[in-house]
């Protein structure tokens, strides 16, 4: 397919918020000041599952505005999903790809929780698309 | 185009009836190059005359019409009402009006229908007797019966009965005078018409048979009554107040009599198959016509002649070579079918009668002598088995070994005639005449419901009278495809919405994770959840912003307002009734200002104002909260808006104050959840300014009180909302709506409109009207506590949230921060702000706004 996917790790670990900001079972959203500048990242809690929290990059790349940490959450197919509040895709929680559109994905960042905080580790980065003709899905 | 426009064939329409209407329909789609003249004797175009009684139903002339002036007009037809054409000039190829118009024709169609027969009894001349036929007919029986005690109808077919029926409905006694041995001799046998009478004379209407009427007396002002019948034999003498004959009908044949034409023994004009007269260039369609001696005095094959008519203009000819006669209908509330040689007359037929003067039912089948096909039926009281007669019939099925079994009632093992087992060619509506290879190859198609199915073919559209066979057609061929028609709402549960319901219900279920531990799998998604949510609300009505329900809500009900496209929201607060004090609107003006807001007056009589931040909006609602305003659950499953006109306070035409009515309505029924959005509207008159006749449900002023209109629609599928009830108080016509509505809200399916559920529920309006009106299910009171614990707990879902600080902290952009959302980019329009377009943002011509 000729893609090529480079990954680029960034330093310092960052912390987001507190547990406290966040909704069971549903999503927030976070600011992040990094190093490609203001990105918004979508925080979704599921205490039942572990781990607890997921994060997505806010951007929902098919309806093109900032509203994904506003979807209802589920699983399909015991994957677990995000459901955009516009269009009604589905983007897994855990690889960020769009179960509808396979040539679609969403930035995933690594997120844990300690003590209580929500802290952003290294980020992963995807800096090619997967596919020649995907559409530019950066926020 | 000036030779195309010379070339064009002038095609003359004498007559707009049904059929007439139908030709020219079917010209028009033809897309034939034609001039289409349209000459109709009555004042108005063409009606539903199959459905006139409901004429003194509430429905109006405007509610009965097929087409319009205005229609007609825009599609390039020129049409004369209320003037008629007395001669035909074959030789000039001419027709003359009454009004002295002339028209040339290359084609002439006559399509003038019949007109009821008066018998020559001294006295019929009498302004109080009357017929039964026209729009303007029933306008004479409604103002005589108004100063009328006693009313007559003389003529016990078919047509006289239902008259009878609407004389019963003003309120009259009613006698019907037949001059044969019994009721509607033309379809029953002596078995089938006496049962008729019994039933029929347990409602209070005197049927006197074999009495021949001999004349008519006008009795002097000082009689309590107006008319006198005087009877052939010894018959007493009838007083009465009005007469209306129905007494058969005979064909408008008289234009082609005189222009010598083929006229058939009977009247009518002669045909052949393609419908064309004794002259090539004049078709003759409708009650007017005759082929082989028969005059066809139905509907349906009014409108076969008049596309076999209209093709021959084409190059696709299609012929028409008669037509099945069955009836099925309702006589004074009396199920009778009528199927085939339905009285026996042939030679050496065999029969099968089934009688019950208990239950009053009474079935007979004649069959061929060596048993084997069905060749007519009677049925009274009881038309369940019709449908299943008619194929028997129709399509020429063997018989089973015991053909008695078909009629006997639940015999065990009554070998019950499949949908599978029709053939491809059966004609399950023949209104529209829609085949069952019509019905599969919709399925085909895509369609993988009734209701798909019904607005792709069109089938039971009509009288409606083939739902069942079409319902279980659909089911069979769906089965058979492997298209298991799989209910269930989702993967997380194997149920239908209305299972859901009644579980939660049943169970006391409060939250979703009970629901899904108990009765479900996985974590849930986005159909189930905000279902589920729903079914909570109308059961529990507890604040869908509430710790466990939130996470369930679309956006839309989770932030209160409706998402656009650019991820901001829009607000509407709800105006009850369209109703709004200039202090209000100017509250709603300064918000707008001050948060840079789009607004704009939306359909439902509100003000919808745009593009306010998910962080703005506790804000936006504080002020709004404080001013009066109530959230206007626009963007819920919820009732949205109750439309109004101004009626009595303000119209000079007005009958009743439909404004207070509807703000009372859209009080009471306001944050009612429901599986898909309600609207409603309150017109003050039949001129219906609300349009409430295209709302979930609809309330219409009369002179009395209200007539309720349910399941209509607007927007993608419009539908007429169908009339339910006339005439109510006040306190019925709440109570009909509470129950309607709370049915709706156990019954239907997940996001199914009113008129889509309507359609697909069994039994349809009929059955309906027995749950809301007659209690049938012993739901009533139920349904109406339900009801009424909404009302009683309904809060104001945004001012409870801003006062509580853990709901408020729900509407944060980010958990982190305070700055907006700078991907919101917005261009100034006309004066207001609204969302920058792909290309502006990809140009970057545009300067943010914000
Ligand atoms: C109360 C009632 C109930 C019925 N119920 C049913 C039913 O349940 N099922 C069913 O299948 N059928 C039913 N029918 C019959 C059905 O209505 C007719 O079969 C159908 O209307 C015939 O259509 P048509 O166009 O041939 O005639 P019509 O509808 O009678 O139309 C003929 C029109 O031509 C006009 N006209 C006549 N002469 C001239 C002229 N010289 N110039 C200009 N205009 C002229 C007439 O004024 C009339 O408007 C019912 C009829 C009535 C009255
Ligand atoms: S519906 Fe009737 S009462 Fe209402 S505004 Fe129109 S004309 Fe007036
Ligand atoms: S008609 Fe279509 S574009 Fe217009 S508001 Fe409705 S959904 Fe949107």
């Amino acid at each position: 397919m000729g893609t090529t996917t480079t990954f680029r790790e960034v330093s310092a670990s960052t912390v987001l918020c507190t547990i406290d900001d966040l909704i069971e079972n549903a999503g927030v959203c976070a600011l992040f000041d990094g190093p490609n500048g203001e990105e918004q990242i979508a925080l979704y809690y599921l205490p039942a599952q572990s781990p607890s929290v997921y994060a997505l990059n806010n951007w929902d790349p098919l309806g093109k505005a900032n509203v994904l940490s506003r979807g209802i959450l589920g699983s399909l197919n015991n994957t677990l999903v995000v459901a955009s509040p516009l269009y009604k895709q589905h983007f897994s929680l855990v690889s960020g790809e769009c179960l509808e559109d396979s040539t679609v994905k969403v930035k995933t960042y690594d997120v844990d929780v300690i003590d209580n905080k929500i802290v952003l580790q290294g980020q992963k980065e995807a800096t090619a698309s997967l596919s020649l003709d995907s559409p530019n899905s950066a926020a | 185009m000036l030779t195309n426009q010379m070339n064009r064939t002038k095609v003359v329409v004498v007559g707009n009836g049904m059929v007439g209407h139908h030709y020219v329909e079917q010209l028009r789609n033809l897309n034939a190059n034609c001039e289409i003249v349209v000459i109709g004797g009555e004042p108005r175009p063409a009606y539903d005359r199959v459905h006139l009684s409901e004429y003194f139903n509430g429905k109006t002339a405007e509610d009965l019409a097929l087409t319009t002036r205005e229609h007609y007009e825009a599609t390039g037809i020129q049409a004369h009402f209320g003037d008629e054409v007395l001669a035909i000039d074959r030789e000039q190829k001419q027709v003359v009006t009454r009004g002295g118009r002339r028209f040339d024709y290359d084609k002439l169609v006559l399509a003038t229908g019949s007109y009821p027969f008066v018998p020559p009894i001294p006295g019929n001349e009498h302004k109080r007797c009357l017929v039964y036929r026209t729009i303007d007919d029933l306008g004479a029986i409604k103002a005589n019966a108004a100063d009328s005690k006693i009313g007559v109808v003389i003529g016990g077919g078919l047509l006289g009965l239902e008259c009878a029926n609407a004389l019963l409905n003003l309120g009259l006694e009613v006698h019907v005078i037949e001059f044969a041995p019994g009721l509607m001799g033309v379809q029953l046998d002596p078995g089938g018409s006496g049962m008729l009478r019994r039933k029929i004379e347990e409602l209070g209407v005197s049927v006197h048979t074999s009495t021949a009427t001999q004349k008519i007396e006008v009795l002097p002002d000082s009689d309590p009554h107006h008319l006198r019948m005087v009877f052939a034999d010894s018959e007493e003498p009838l007083d009465t107040d009005l007469i209306v004959f129905s007494a058969g009908i005979r064909p408008y044949d008289q234009l082609a009599r005189e222009s010598d034409l083929r006229v058939g023994d009977r009247g009518g004009v002669v045909i052949d198959h393609h419908c064309t007269s004794s002259d090539p260039d004049i078709y003759a369609i409708g009650e007017c016509a005759s082929l082989g001696n028969f005059i066809y005095g139905l509907v349906a094959p009014g409108y076969r002649m008049a596309e076999a008519a209209a093709s021959q203009l084409s190059d696709d000819k299609v012929s028409f070579t008669g037509a099945d006669m069955s009836t099925k209908l309702k006589l004074l509330g009396v199920d009778v079918g009528a199927i085939g040689d339905s009285t026996g007359r042939a030679d050496g037929v065999q029969e099968y009668v089934y009688s019950n003067a208990k239950e009053g039912i009474y079935k007979r089948l004649v069959v061929s002598a060596d048993y084997s096909r069905l060749l007519g039926a009677v049925l009274v009281g009881d038309c369940t088995d019709y449908d299943m007669l008619l194929q028997y019939y129709l399509n020429e099925i063997e018989l089973p070994e015991m053909p008695e079994s078909l009629i006997v009632p639940s015999s065990d093992g009554a070998p019950l005639l499949g949908a599978g087992a029709l053939p491809m060619t059966a004609t399950v509506c023949s209104c529209l005449n829609v085949s069952k290879g019509d019905i599969c190859a919709s399925i085909d198609n895509g369609c993988c419901s009734v209701a798909d199915v019904k607005s792709e073919t069109q089938a039971s559209t009509g009288c409606g009278g083939c739902a069942a066979l079409l319902k279980s057609i659909v089911d069979d061929e769906m089965l058979s495809r492997g298209m298991t028609v799989n209910t269930d709402i989702c993967e997380h549960f194997s149920y239908t919405r209305q299972d859901l319901f009644h579980l939660i219900k049943v169970g006391e279920i409060k939250s979703f994770d009970a629901l899904i531990e108990q009765h479900g799998q996985g974590l849930g998604c986005d159909i189930c959840k905000p279902a589920v949510a729903s079914i909570l609300a109308s059961l529990w009505n507890e604040h869908v912003l509430q710790p466990e329900h939130a996470p369930l809500q679309d956006t839309n009900d989770r932030y209160m307002a409706n998402i656009q496209k650019n991820g901001t929201y829009s607000v509407v607060p709800r105006i009850a009734g369209g109703e709004i004090t200039p202090d209000k609107l100017i509250v709603l003006g300064e918000i707008g200002k001050q948060y840079n807001l789009y607004t704009k007056i939306t359909g439902g009589q509100r003000i919808d104002l745009f593009g306010a931040r998910l962080e703005e909006l506790p804000e936006i609602w504080g002020t709004l909260s404080e001013a009066g305003f109530e959230t206007g659950h626009a963007y819920g499953k919820a009732l949205r808006t109750v439309k109004s006109c101004v009626g009595t306070s303000w119209c000079r035409y007005g009958q009743q104050d439909s404004t207070t009515m509807a703000i009372f309505i859209e009080n009471r029924y306001k944050g009612l959840r429901s599986p898909h959005k309600i609207k409603s509207a309150v017109s003050g008159c039949t001129r219906e300014c609300a349009e409430a006749q295209s709302k979930d449900f609809g309330v219409i002023a009369t002179e009395t009180g209200w007539n309720l209109y349910l399941g209509g629609n607007g927007g993608m599928k419009p539908r007429h909302a169908d009339l339910f009830a006339t005439d109510l108080d006040d306190e019925t016509l709440i109570k009909y709506i509470d129950r309607y509505l709370m049915f709706y809200v156990r019954t239907a399916d997940r996001l199914q409109r009113t008129s889509v559920w309507l359609d697909n529920l069994e039994g349809g309006l009929e059955y309906l009207k027995e749950v809301v009106i007659e209690d049938r299910l012993g739901l009533c009171a139920e349904l109406e506590q339900q009801m009424e614990n909404i009302v009683g707990t309904y809060q104001c879902e945004w001012k409870a949230a801003i006062d509580d600080p853990d709901k408020k902290k729900q509407f944060r952009q980010f958990v982190n921060s305070d700055k907006q959302d700078s991907a919101v980019v917005l261009v100034e329009e006309r004066k207001q702000l609204r969302p920058a377009t792909d290309e502006e943002l990809d140009d970057n011509m545009i300067a943010k706004v914000s």
